[in-house]
């Protein structure tokens, strides 16, 4: 009953989060209120025993993407009367969107046709499970090379972020490396033949 | 007990959500690409009750992976917004038309 109990405080919080972070106009507050609906989200998947994911939601989205979405707004001058105006144009029709979509999937689910019994609850898993050794087993052995794909989808992220933000500014003074590596010795150095000095 | 219809129905709500989000904000970037990380979480809400009410962990390593390109695109949308922003001093989808689509 308590799992119950907590799923619905949680799912109501989560809920509200999101409608924050659709409604409100300052996009500071959205960011927040995103962040709360990752932190309740990892909550649920705890509820759930996704233990590993639920770390995972958290240390990535709320301490890496979050936090780079904060940086960015704060970055950003925007002009929030601009972007604020033609709200209502659209409200109408987002909210017809949203209640398609809660239909046809509320109708999936509460039509019982998926071939699982939705109604039952996941079966207990044994006293000495850790759902990150599974986790880990499974992913350094069957999916091995997704991982080493995800790997390199990351490493591309980052070259293309840096590249896309990257920027020359003129007139600074900078150490142009292939000059450096094509300069020859001799053009550096004069050795001067002379003869040696005596002291007088 | 919390069944598979809970989560199901939990993450229809936030889809249907992060989808009225895009129609709303249609105009400030920004929040278009908070709406798509609400929208990945819903979908990532079903692989991970799936993946626990049928007993199999391949959800979950699917959900990792889902994790690991949604941080990639949220990186790269954001260093494109920054160079847009650099470009146009706005981040208005309406002015970005130059592509006449």
């Amino acid at each position: 009953m308590l799992p119950l109990i907590l799923f619905y405080v949680f799912a109501t919080v989560l809920v509200a989060a999101a409608l924050g972070v659709i409604i409100t106009r300052n996009p500071v507050f959205a960011a927040l209120s995103l962040v709360l609906c990752f932190v309740t989200s990892a909550v649920l998947w705890l509820l759930i025993e996704a233990e590993f994911l639920a770390i995972v939601l958290v240390l990535v989205y709320v301490g890496a993407v979050m936090v780079l979405f904060l940086f960015v707004i704060m970055m950003l001058d925007i002009n929030l009367e601009e972007l604020r105006s033609g709200f209502v144009r659209y409200a109408w029709f987002g909210w017809i969107m949203a209640a398609v979509v809660v239909v046809e999937v509320a109708g999936v689910v509460l039509t019982r046709k998926l071939g699982i019994d939705v109604t039952r609850g996941a079966a207990p898993l044994p006293a000495n499970y850790s759902n990150t050794f599974a986790l880990g087993e499974a992913l350094y052995t069957r999916y091995v090379y997704a991982l080493e794909i995800a790997a390199m989808v990351l490493l591309v992220a980052m070259v293309a972020a840096i590249t896309l933000t990257l920027r020359h500014r003129r007139g600074l003074k900078v150490q142009d490396i292939d000059q450096q590596v094509a300069a020859r010795a001799s053009e550096r150095v004069r050795i001067v033949k002379m003869d040696s000095e005596t002291r007088s | 007990m919390i069944t598979l219809g809970h989560m199901l129905t939990l993450s229809a709500i936030l889809f249907a959500l992060s989808v009225a989000g895009i129609f709303i904000n249609r105009k400030n970037v920004l929040l278009l690409l908070m709406c798509i990380e609400l929208l990945l979480l819903a979908a990532n809400f079903n692989f991970v009750a799936f993946s626990r009410y049928l007993g199999q962990l391949d959800g979950q390593i699917f959900v990792f992976f889902v994790l690991t390109v949604a941080a990639a695109e949220s990186a790269i949308g954001l260093a494109i917004l920054v160079v847009l922003f650099r470009e146009r001093r706005s981040i208005n989808v309406e002015e970005l038309d130059s592509l006449k689509g």
